[in-house]
């Protein structure tokens, strides 16, 4: 991990809510992997006072540049849209446990919901340079919501879109797309980020079929390197509960251990 | 003018018969050893991890953060391992450096407090012991030991029973006179007095009108608190002449010299880890660049010396 100045090579509106950063990362002498995150300094005022952790969207080695997608939420992500190209941003990382590919997998299925898909994105990126290919379920809101389409279907992924627009996104609904899924390819691994719901959906689903399945998970944080036990949750560690925290032990865990409250 | 370079500034303290290399470190529950990665530990005064208590503690509920303007509101709950993974894993890893290990005890009575102390202060990695008296995350109502003068007393007389080693009081900012608790524990026989703990507080979310954080209430620290502390270090200079540790929104070299002007001897960097990880290196450097600017080569020629005309303080 390494905290430093990264110049901002551009910040755009992508959509209704969302935006897309890209950062100058070629100063960052660290290999970054995906579902690994940055704490970022959204403002140099006290006010948001704490980083806000993001995911990294894309990794482009070549170019050496690092790419976020985030999410208009609240005062900290409104700052960070103020920021414009040329500018320099104050950025923590990579920070956490990313996500495993095992050579042997051909097939995986990525689940997301919102701005998840900033987190799989990366994943997916990683898998068809592996020669892995990926079958995504993106869910939102409305078809305005729906993120990276283009970006996976240029991994080569197949991608099937869910919105409560198009009255397809329930659980029920999602569930039968799942099992078709699963019907017509042979699926190695699942991962997923974004939705409680979704998660619990891909819990169930994964343990019945039993397919090694992982999560990225978030939760607030306040230092995101492992020393204020802000950002715990409870894995399961065979019959006992064990509280880990998000920022060092994960984001990324095992689907089956992590308790969805 | 006589140029002072690097080489001659002194910027060595005392806090109770501890002598650090310099005023510099980090606050129990905000620092650990993984910030090894970004910080050089023999380069601070002390480290001080995260309170320990007797068995382990899983810590309260989640959201366990959230932000106010200019500070955090903390209800971690002291979620620890307990004193004998303490002893076997944390106590060895800061052994191995070079500066003092300040263990941090939490404890649910004056009999626990007495029984941990005697037990961290007979390892000889261990230089001083930190009582803190004052969490407002243990008790359901943020209610500490550190809020009740005879309780403190009690507590502090029974734990000098049991060890020589240099015993700092963590006060609790939660009380109508900080005076008060800080004369009850100097004369329990306290060597040092840290000023203070986190301020009991509460944040609501107006869309869902549920507090913030899990817990409902926790502990304010930041920027935001650190007036109140400068005037509770003041206070309570007053009343005691035991070195005082300065905690509680120190983010730069200014804000550690206002409270060493106010009476602290040491300052300990909390939140502002958070936020730059680096941070209390970079407050060493600026308190540096300060004793340059003004000629000091002692930092401790500066404890305690604010000005303040006495009639103006009776005055009002
Ligand atoms: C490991 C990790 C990766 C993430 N990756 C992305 C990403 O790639 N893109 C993206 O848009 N968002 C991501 N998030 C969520 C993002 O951090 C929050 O949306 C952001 O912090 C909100 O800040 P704000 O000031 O705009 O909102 P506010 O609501 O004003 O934030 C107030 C406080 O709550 C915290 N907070 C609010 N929402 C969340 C949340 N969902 N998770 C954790 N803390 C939160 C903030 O950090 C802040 O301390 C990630 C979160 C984590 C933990
Ligand atoms: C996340 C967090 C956890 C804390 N845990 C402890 C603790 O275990 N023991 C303790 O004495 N103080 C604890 N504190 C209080 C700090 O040591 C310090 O008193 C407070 O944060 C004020 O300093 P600051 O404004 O520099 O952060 C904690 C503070 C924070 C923010
Ligand atoms: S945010 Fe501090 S331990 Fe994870």
């Amino acid at each position: 991990m390494k905290q430093g100045n990264m110049r901002i090579l551009s910040n755009r509106q992508v959509s209704d809510r969302y935006w897309h950063m890209i950062v100058d990362a070629s100063g960052l002498d660290a290999e970054v992997y995906p579902g690994q995150f940055f704490n970022i300094r959204c403002s140099e005022e006290t006010y948001p006072l704490l980083r806000r952790p993001f995911s990294i969207y894309r990794i482009n080695r070549s170019a050496g540049t690092l790419e976020f997608l985030y999410l208009v939420k609240g005062l900290g992500t409104k700052r960070l849209t103020e920021r414009k190209a040329g500018e320099t941003v104050d950025i923590f990382g990579p920070l956490g446990t990313p996500f495993t590919l095992q050579e042997d997998w051909k097939t995986v299925l990525l689940i997301a919901r919102g701005v998840g898909i900033a987190t799989l994105a990366a994943l997916a990126q990683d898998a068809a340079e592996r020669g892995i290919r990926a079958a995504a379920i993106l869910s939102a809101r409305s078809q305005n919501d729906l993120l990276a389409t283009k970006t996976l279907q240029g991994f080569g992924a197949d991608v099937y879109k869910v919105t409560e627009e198009d009255g397809n996104s329930d659980v029920v609904s999602v569930r039968l797309l799942l099992e078709k899924i699963l019907e017509r390819h042979k699926i190695d691994a699942a991962f997923t980020c974004g939705s409680k719901r979704l998660s619990r959906l891909l819990q169930e689903v994964t343990a019945v079929h039993q397919i090694p399945a992982q999560i990225a998970l978030e939760e607030h944080m306040g230092c995101a390197m492992g020393v204020c036990f802000a950002c715990v949750c409870d894995v399961r560690e065979g019959e006992t509960l064990k509280t880990v925290r998000v920022c060092k032990e994960g984001p990324v865990f095992p689907l089956e251990k992590v308790v969805l409250a | 003018m006589i140029s002072t370079n690097k080489t001659e500034l002194d910027l060595t303290v005392s806090i109770g018969g501890l002598t650090l290399q310099n005023p510099i470190m980090p606050a129990s529950g905000a620092f650990g050893e993984d910030m090894e990665k970004v910080v050089d530990f023999n380069r601070l005064g002390a480290v001080v991890p995260k309170s320990i208590t007797k068995e382990p503690r899983k810590g309260n509920a989640t959201p366990r953060v959230c932000e106010t303007v200019g500070g955090m509101i903390n209800s971690i709950g002291i979620q620890s391992k307990g004193i004998a993974y303490y002893l076997e894993n944390i106590v060895p890893y800061y052994g191995r450096y070079d500066i003092p290990l300040i263990s941090s005890i939490s404890a649910d009575s004056v009999e626990e407090f007495a029984e941990m102390s005697e037990i961290l202060a007979s390892r000889v990695e261990v230089s001083a012991l930190e009582l803190n008296i004052s969490c407002p995350n243990l008790k359901g109502n943020g209610l500490a030991f550190g809020m009740d003068p005879e309780i403190t007393y009690r507590l502090l007389q029974t734990v000098r029973q049991v060890t020589d080693k240099p015993l700092i009081a963590k006060l609790s900012p939660n009380v109508t006179s900080i005076q008060e608790i800080a004369r009850a524990a100097d004369e329990g026989g306290a060597d040092s007095l840290n000023v203070a703990n986190t301020i009991l507080a509460m944040s609501i979310d107006v869309h869902t009108r549920k507090p913030k954080i899990g817990n409902v209430m926790g502990g304010l620290s930041g920027p935001a608190v650190k007036p109140i502390i400068v005037r509770m270090i003041y206070q309570v200079r007053q009343v005691s002449a035991l070195p005082i540790i300065g905690c509680g929104g120190v983010m730069n070299g200014e804000d550690a010299i206002e409270m060493i002007l106010a009476g602290a001897s040491a300052v300990q960097v909390g939140t502002a880890s958070f936020i730059q990880p680096t941070a209390m290196l970079d407050i060493l450097e600026e308190i540096k660049q300060y004793m340059r600017q003004y000629q000091i080569t002692d930092i401790k020629s500066l404890v305690g010396q604010v000005y303040v005309q006495k009639q103006k303080m009776e005055e009002c």
